[in-house]
């Protein structure tokens, strides 16, 4: 028997594997088709202070290997995602689940924390800092240290729970912000989010997605993102969860080498809706291919 | 929703670039007219969603155009298996026809106008429907409407066959109710030329199909809907242009 289990943060997890936020909604649409309870915990779907529509469509576009989404983070705002959306997850999820927050001023970030840190059922705050900062020109705050210091210490401030630190690919140095972060408090870093990308419709002469850019995902990212967790895990002492690509249990196995403790999946999990079953279900074969018996033990072994 | 391995038995053009393709699999989660499904392709990233023409016991029809990488490699496939999401979105409500619902199809919106008709009829409905397409070589599946009991009538844009003009052009005086499906400009001029109410059936571009992603949404007045989930048909009532 191979052991999967990992502790993300203080929480232990039955394996490593979350499906990435805007991938799973709040999980019932996938508690549809399996028993989302194997999974070792879930990102919900991003949650702002107000509610959004998001952007027009086309929101989406297909890419080798990959796409590009440019949502806009629509949610209901985090009043209705804790009274509707949460207590009808709770009855298809009973684990911890990680409440994904988003925000467009660090009031923001704030205002969402500190309610859902009232919310028994969530485990860790993942803080998506690749928003722009409406009172900062439009900057996102993940791509100046500072600004995700300030947005980390703040968020810090209003929570007992492990926040984690979702970090933006689009940057010049990764480490830095990273560090800055784990400087202002943060329990964890997690990475990466999407890759800014376009596609132009040749018969049209015009962007595809109506937002022209959005964000790049999927198998293609891979490498990317192996990279930068082995970048950042190199550097920080707090976990970190691997994001980017991920489509298989070989793919979860490489991102725990370069140093995440835990791993998301994102696109996969809209091409392939059991992905996150399937490659929980591969893990052990993989594990005793790679003679793995504690999976823990593997976390950052790549030097 | 359910995840299905399909035979293709059947893979025929119809037209100069629409073709018919019959799959044989289990069906079971197809539960109206107008769901679609979501069919994934060998070096193709995002799965592309068709709506259903028809779905029997074990046999699942669906009728698509090429119109870009995804469709043409489709046309080219002549046996093989097919991993396909069956049972996406709503579907049309029959349960609010009348006795005499009026089917507008133009062009790639014509398909899933045929398993509606063959449930409106096996429900004891008068069904009158009416076809669009742009000239007479576009036309296709009007003695397969005819073959279910219908009264058809077709439209051509350039007066080729049948009616000139569009479909707007051939609605009649008496129906009860309509059900459409086509182009946006088509679902727009039939929002305001019909007279009762309807439904009709939108598309989008799609991420997953399957309500994850909220790539497909839309604003009606009943809130923000997803076409994937809570639609592709929503009511003539609810939509906001």
């Amino acid at each position: 028997m191979v052991d999967t289990k990992v502790t993300l943060c203080g929480i232990e997890m039955d394996n490593p594997v979350i499906p990435a936020s805007g991938t799973f909604g709040y999980g019932y649409e996938f508690a549809e088709i399996y028993d989302i309870n194997i999974l070792g915990t879930f990102s919900f779907k991003g949650t702002t202070k107000e509610p959004r529509f998001g952007n027009p469509t086309p929101r989406i576009a297909e890419c080798t290997a990959g796409m590009i989404n440019a949502v806009g983070l629509q949610n209901p705002g985090v009043d209705k995602v804790i009274s509707e959306e949460l207590p009808r997850m709770k009855k298809c999820f009973h684990k911890k689940v990680m409440a994904n927050i988003s925000g467009f001023a660090v009031e923001e970030y704030v205002h969402c924390a500190e309610l859902l840190d009232k919310c028994e059922e969530v485990g860790w705050l993942e803080i998506n800092v690749s928003c722009p900062n409406v009172h900062g020109g439009g900057m996102s705050f993940g791509t100046v240290p500072e600004n995700a210091a300030e947005v980390t210490r703040a968020v810090k401030e209003k929570t007992t729970k492990p926040v984690i630190i979702k970090l933006s690919p689009n940057v010049t140095d990764i480490v830095a912000i990273a560090k800055a972060c784990e400087e202002a408090g943060a329990d964890g870093i997690s990475l990466i989010n999407t890759l800014l990308g376009m596609r132009i419709n040749l018969k049209t002469g015009k962007p595809i997605i109506a937002n022209k850019m959005g964000g790049f995902s999927g198998a293609a990212i891979f490498p990317v993102a192996v990279r930068m967790v082995y970048q950042v895990a190199n550097a920080v002492k707090i976990p970190v969860v691997g994001i980017g690509g991920v489509e298989k249990a070989e793919d979860v196995i490489e991102m725990m080498m370069a140093g995440a403790t835990a791993v998301e999946v994102g696109a996969a999990n809209l091409v392939n809706p059991y992905a996150c079953r399937d490659i929980i279900a591969d893990l052990p074969r993989v594990m005793e291919k790679y003679r793995i018996s504690t999976l823990r033990d593997i976390i950052g072994s790549a030097k | 929703m359910k995840q299905g391995f399909f035979e293709i038995i059947e893979n025929t053009p119809l037209t100069k670039d629409v073709y018919r393709m019959r799959l044989s699999g289990d069906t079971s989660a197809i539960t109206a007219p107008g769901q679609f499904v979501n069919i994934k392709l060998d070096g193709l990233y995002l799965r592309r969603p068709i709506s259903v023409c028809d779905a029997e016991e074990n046999v699942l029809t669906i009728l698509y155009k090429v119109v870009g990488k995804g469709t043409a490699q489709m046309a080219e496939m002549k046996e093989g298996t097919l991993d396909v999401l069956t049972g996406l979105g709503n579907g049309y409500d029959t349960s609010v026809s009348g006795d005499a619902p009026l089917l507008l199809g133009g062009g790639v919106g014509v398909p899933p106008m045929f398993m509606l008709c063959k449930k409106l009829i096996t429900e004891g409905r008068k069904v009158r429907v009416v076809l669009g397409f742009n000239t007479k070589d576009e036309i296709f599946y009007e003695e397969e409407f005819r073959a279910l009991g219908a009264e058809v009538e077709v439209t051509t844009v350039d007066g080729s066959y049948g009616t000139k003009g569009f479909v707007t052009d051939a609605l009649g005086k008496e129906y009860s109710y309509f059900y459409t499906c086509g182009p946006e400009p088509m679902l727009k001029a039939v929002f305001g030329a019909t007279k009762t109410e309807g439904q009709l059936s939108f598309e989008e571009r799609m991420g997953c199909g399957f309500g994850a992603c909220m790539g497909c949404s839309c604003k009606t007045i009943y809130g923000n809907k997803r076409i994937c989930k809570e639609g592709p048909v929503l009511r003539k009532e609810e939509i906001l242009w």
